[in-house]
């Protein structure tokens, strides 16, 4: 194995990383806010198929990301209808986005499957972009994946530093006591649910415009879900959620450069690793009770009305 | 008395407050006038609307009908942030703090909207230590808030309130958590606010208290203010029987001799019982040891988060404890060591259970009173054979202690959900009573219940004893506990004290146990 | 503006009322949908919903698609009403396919009586194993159940895909991903003749009513039933939440895997890279349109077995995407849960007048206690 096999295995790491932080950074806002939404995946195919109709019909793809964003709000708005409004359980109405969102897509995308685009385009950053090595990795690549450093750091800044996040993180914690102290609980749920929508939604514009630029039938694979126990693997920690998407990532990729690393196992195989990988760390972390007490969101799930 | 609108000394003024839930009215054409620098009770029974109206004042209700004056102005207050906009500040009963956030996060976010940047920065810091070196009120700032003592927390609930310069201080039922003398500092605290010209709304049904503390009284019962009075003047029997509407009636149980005479050979004996603390920062109980005998009610005093939780569990066989022989019980043929045994074991070797906590714990929520009785009565009531459940046998139970203790519903298929506080804790203490233990212990028996259920329920207490059984209540209500117990015993910091006879306490020497302290003469143990 | 109010006590008016509700709505949605789309409204309505039962096929075709999804159907509402979130079905079902075609490929020279029987142990067994796993991750290490029932599903389908081409694979197949066809002692007896109408749909029955008797009758049922409702009231009560979770998981795992071994060893007659259209996840909305009851199930699952055969005949005669089927299935699925909000809330509009007053009786001195302990 020589350096430039080591950079585009980095390069392909970056590539599987990507989706999960969009996806992860936003379930962590959500969950922060007391909101369960297991439906990331059927959001993450919205914004797949929409962002890529949208591509195939403008031939722009950054009109394309918008409309990934938008779909995925548009689905988290149905969720935040039910489970906020409604007060229907949000674990079954997760459930139901994902048998939804997977439903409709699959509908929707029917006339582009098999339809080519040249996706996202990359943006090299003057000067940035000429350093050995790192100039490959980090600065030549396209608006998503800058946006995908760029996102979990202001998160963690919005939530830990400035009175919003306070709020937040508040809401979260106990609906009760921020309803009397008159924080409006079911808005700032809705807003985080809504960026946890838009989040998701971006996510699945990258799969189909930057991944692997068309559209496929429940393209996600699961990611949604793995999204989901990088939260827990964070244990609601940006940061540490930004490394478990790179090992995640490179897990991940494993099963393509197996082969080239002379790994002589079924692809199939190879392809469970990602799956075996979030149950081992969800099996690390739920092991930790106090770990997770200390930071889980307390209210998380429980729907809440004010009873006025 | 109502048209003192512009009255300068007032400086609230509610005029015929009403508000009404889907099928109830909590609130009936409620007058209320608070002057500034006074200390004015709001006294009445659980159910009589004192936590409707103060949330009403506090933004949390609003008023179906009625005004609401602040300093002779006609005001609406829409939300809590208009209401602390105004100068009105509230400590909950049960604390609405964030369990996961720091000290001073809890109190920067209370303090949104009020002139503070909601951030918990330098300048906040030192306001807050201002505040608390003031008023004796010392705090850890960057703790979260679940590794605190109850204390401590409503300690953060009144810096929070105090930081922001209150009008008018609303305090909702302060000192049902609290030791008798952190009672008396939080008093000091309370008179020195006012005395600064702050009003202070002070919600209670301890009548001693009030009488102590407030200068003035509105008494609020079913929804309507009944009377205002002058505490100072009132007896405590007076002001019960405004609260209550009739003359208290007054268990007569006469335990003067108890202790002194042996009533029984023990049932249960706890011996050298230590359990540590779930999140591993301590012990929840130390080398706990006590004997409960056949015919004598113990109780068992002590501030919420001492250790009680912890020991009922063990009791009841929730939580498992080694050896086997740090709980057992005395039967004809023997000792039988049961710390090990499932609940399920105990209660078939006599030993019956009423937790604390009524919907969730001692009785399903969801599920229709007959399957409740089913809940922990099938095997001693043969309600079930050999895997399968005789409907027929668990709503005869049902209906047996329905009829017995008098529970108010619809019929044994009601849920235990729709019942009220009072008729759900009459049917779990009976549920329990009616199977016949040789042990019963019982938590917080009439916590949160109205005064006639309690009566019930203290009455049935006795009974139980009087025919032979040992009971151990566990309980914060200490006028109950000098009221039905033979012997009484403190628990704080998962240590126990000595144990005394019931007569020879009042509500100031148990306070001296229930914090940790010795009384001087060791001559009154048994 | 309106408001929800929370009822003294669940409906029972609409828990049965919630579902029909949401049918009508999911074809109200569902005739919007099409006329979007530009097929003609009537044609498609009539493709979907009426011609499949208008024939012999029709009807036991209904009956093929609805055996799974009531096997799993049903227990997957023991498991959700004992509160353990078994969400992976799909790959128990899968499970329990590999495994028992596993024995009935290997005994492919026997032609006994006993190769059935031993190929449905072998199923269940199958079907067992996999939901032991997040079983024992969440007694054992509190992990939710959840996501690790679901990441095994995945797993679980690429073992399939696997095994269709590696040890299970057709030897003289011309290297197809798939298995050899079962012989005759190994294919599942059909219970209606010139169908395929299968014993399965009978074992389906049978387990509505095993269901119904265990859950209203017995004290496993009973138990399973608090410790979901509520934990700590079943562990006061001595029975163990993870008693609850081991048998609940092992059931509905091994009754999934029963499924997915009838669904090979019958209608699809051998192993192929995909055996299940997302029987396991339909299984879940089926149990909630069903109310969590076994007889409700046993309609929610014709009714979404009808939903996947409406899909395949519209596709048909209309040349509409079969993804129309998971549309349908979602929008009954949000629908359903937008009408719950009915059992338990009223909705009224909000009154700023004073309400009417004539005195407090007593149920109302009582909700007043109640609303001043609970409300926050």
């Amino acid at each position: 194995m020589n350096a430039e096999m080591l950079l585009l295995t980095a390069l392909t790491i970056i590539t599987a990383a990507t989706p999960l932080v969009y996806a992860a950074i936003g379930e962590l806002v959500v969950e922060k806010s007391g909101v369960l939404n297991l439906g990331v995946e059927g959001m993450m195919l919205g914004g797949a198929v929409s962002s890529f109709a949208l591509l195939h019909l403008t031939g722009n793809a950054y009109f394309g990301i918008l409309g990934g964003a938008f779909a995925g709000i548009f689905l988290a708005g149905i969720f935040a209808v039910l489970t906020l409004g409604l007060q229907a359980s949000q674990v079954a109405t997760g459930l139901a986005l994902t048998i939804f969102g997977t439903g409709l897509t699959a509908l929707l995308g029917k006339s582009l499957v098999g339809v080519g685009h040249s996706g996202l385009q990359k943006l090299p950053i003057p000067f940035l972009s000429d350093l050995p090595v790192l100039g490959r990795l980090l600065f030549q690549q396209d608006v998503l994946v800058y946006g995908s450093f760029l996102i979990v750091p202001l998160v963690a800044w919005f939530l830990y530093r400035t009175s919003a996040g306070l709020t937040l993180r508040s809401v979260g914690d106990s609906h009760d006591a921020a309803h009397a102290l008159g924080i409006n609980v079911l808005r700032w749920r809705l807003l985080a649910t809504l960026f946890g929508g838009a989040c998701a939604g971006v996510a699945g514009a990258y799969l189909s415009l930057a991944y692997t630029p068309m559209w496929v039938e429940n393209m996600t694979a699961g990611r949604g879900w793995i999204a989901l126990a990088l939260v827990v693997f964070a244990t609601w920690r940006p940061g540490r959620m930004m490394f478990g998407a790179y090992l995640f990532g490179a897990i991940s990729i494993l099963q393509l450069h197996g082969q080239a690393w002379g790994i002589r196992v079924p692809s199939q195989l190879m392809s469970m690793l990602p799956y075996l990988a979030t149950i081992m760390v969800l099996v690390v972390i739920s092991r930790d009770r106090g770990k997770i007490r200390k930071h889980a969101p307390q209210s998380i799930g429980k729907s809440f009305y004010p009873t006025t | 008395m109502s048209q003192q609108v512009s009255d300068s000394g007032v400086l609230l003024n509610l005029q015929g407050i009403s508000k009404s839930f889907p099928g109830c009215l909590a609130n009936d054409n409620i007058d209320l006038q608070i002057r500034e620098g006074q200390i004015h009770a709001l006294l009445g029974q659980n159910g009589a609307g004192k936590s409707t109206l103060v949330k009403i004042i506090y933004g949390i209700l609003q008023a179906d009908a009625g005004t609401l004056h602040w300093r002779g102005e006609e005001v609406r207050i829409d939300n809590p942030g208009v209401a602390r906009a105004r100068g009105i500040a509230m400590v909950f009963q049960h604390f609405s703090l964030f369990e996961s956030l720091s000290v001073i996060e809890n109190i920067a976010i209370g303090l949104r909207g009020s002139g503070s940047s909601g951030k918990p920065t330098a300048q906040l810091r030192n306001r807050i230590h201002d505040v608390s070196s003031r008023y004796g009120l010392p705090l850890e700032l960057d703790r979260p808030v679940y590794t605190l003592s109850v204390g401590e927390k409503q300690r953060i609930e009144i810096v929070r309130c105090l930081l922001q310069s209150p009008k008018l201080l609303v305090m909702d039922e302060p000192t049902s958590v609290l030791t008798p003398q952190e009672v008396a500092t939080l008093f000091e605290t309370l008179r020195k606010l006012a005395a600064e010209g702050t009003a202070i709304l002070y919600i209670s049904h301890k009548l001693d208290e009030i009488r102590a503390l407030c200068s003035r009284a509105t008494i609020l019962r079913n929804g309507r203010k009944v009377a205002v009075a002058d505490p100072a003047t009132e007896s405590s029997e007076s002001l019960a029987a405004m609260m209550i509407g009739e003359t208290a009636t007054v268990l007569s149980h006469d335990n003067s001799n108890s202790g002194s005479t042996d009533k029984g050979r023990p049932r249960l004996s706890v011996n050298n019982l230590s359990l540590s603390d779930g999140d591993s920062q301590g012990v929840a109980l130390q080398d706990v040891s006590f004997d409960v005998h056949a015919g004598e009610i113990l109780g068992i005093a002590g501030v919420a988060g001492n250790g009680q939780d912890e020991l009922m569990l063990a009791l009841s066989g929730e939580t498992r404890i080694t050896p086997a022989a740090a709980i057992t019980l005395h039967h004809e043929s023997g000792l039988q060591a049961i710390a090990q045994s499932s609940p399920q074991e105990r209660r078939t070797m006599g030993l019956c259970v009423v937790p604390e906590e009524r919907l969730g714990h001692a009785a399903v929520p969801d599920m229709p009173l007959y399957e409740n009785a089913l809940l922990t009565a099938f095997k001693r009531m043969s309600l079930s054979r050999a895997g399968w459940i005789s409907k027929a046998a668990s709503h005869e139970f049902a209906r047996q202690i329905i009829e017995k203790y008098q529970v108010v519903c619809r019929d044994s298929d009601a849920t235990a959900a729709s019942l009220s506080g009072g008729n759900l804790q009459k049917f779990v203490v009976g549920r329990e009573i009616e199977q016949h233990p040789d042990v019963l212990v019982i938590a917080q028996p009439t916590w949160g219940v109205d005064a006639g259920a309690a009566t019930t329920i203290r009455r049935a207490l006795l009974t139980l004893a009087q025919a032979g059984a040992a009971v151990l209540v566990i309980s914060q209500d200490l006028d109950e506990l000098l009221q039905i117990s033979d012997r009484v015993v403190a628990i704080c910091g998962g240590r126990m004290s000595a144990t005394y006879p019931a007569a020879s306490l009042d509500a100031s020497t148990i306070g001296i146990l229930m914090g940790g302290g010795e009384l001087p003469s060791s001559g009154l143990t048994t | 503006m309106i408001r929800l109010y929370k009822r003294p006590a669940p409906s029972r008016l609409w828990i049965f009322l919630a579902p029909l509700v949401a049918m009508v709505l999911t074809l109200l949605s569902g005739l919007i949908l099409f006329s979007l789309l530009g097929v003609p409204v009537v044609e498609a309505f009539y493709a979907f919903f009426i011609e499949p039962l208008t024939s012999v096929y029709g009807l036991a075709e209904l009956g093929v698609k609805a055996a799974p999804l009531i096997m799993i159907g049903v227990v997957l509402s023991v498991c959700f009403r004992a509160g353990v979130w078994n969400i992976g079905a799909e790959g128990q079902f899968i499970l329990g396919a590999i495994c028992g075609a596993a024995v009935g490929l290997s005994l492919k020279e026997v032609e006994a009586f006993w190769v059935l029987p031993l190929m449905m142990l072998a199923g269940i067994a199958g079907g067992m194993l996999w939901a032991s796993i997040p079983a024992l991750l969440r007694t054992r290490f509190n992990t939710n159940e959840i996501l690790t029932s679901l990441m095994l599903t995945y797993v679980a389908s690429l073992l399939l895909a696997y095994m269709v081409i590696g040890p299970l694979q057709d030897p003289f197949g011309f290297n197809f991903p798939q298995s050899a066809l079962f012989h005759k002692a190994a294919t599942l007896p059909v219970v209606w003749p010139n169908t395929r109408l299968h014993l399965g749909f009978v074992v389906a029955l049978m387990l509505v009513g095993l269901v119904w008797l265990l859950m209203s009758r017995s004290m496993l049922g009973f138990s399973l039933l608090v410790t979901g409702s509520a934990p700590r009231a079943g562990r006061f009560a001595g029975f163990s939440v993870n008693r609850s979770v081991w048998v609940t998981m092992l059931v509905s795992g091994g009754v999934a895997g029963l499924a997915g071994l009838f669904e090979v060893a019958g209608p699809i007659g051998q192993l192929l890279p995909k055996i299940s259209p997302g029987y396991g996840f339909t299984a879940i909305i089926v149990a909630f349109v069903g109310r969590l009851h076994p007889v409700g199930v046993l309609f929610a699952g014709l009714l979404l077995a009808l939903s996947y055969l409406g899909g395949e005949s519209a596709q048909i005669s209309l040349n509409l995407p079969v993804a129309v089927t998971g549309v349908f299935q979602g929008l009954l699925l949000f629908f359903l849960l937008a009408a719950d909000v009915l059992i338990h809330y009223s909705l009224k509009p909000v009154t700023t007048a004073p309400a009417e007053f004539t005195g407090l009786t007593n149920t109302q001195a009582q909700h007043v206690a109640n609303s001043e302990q609970g409300a926050p």
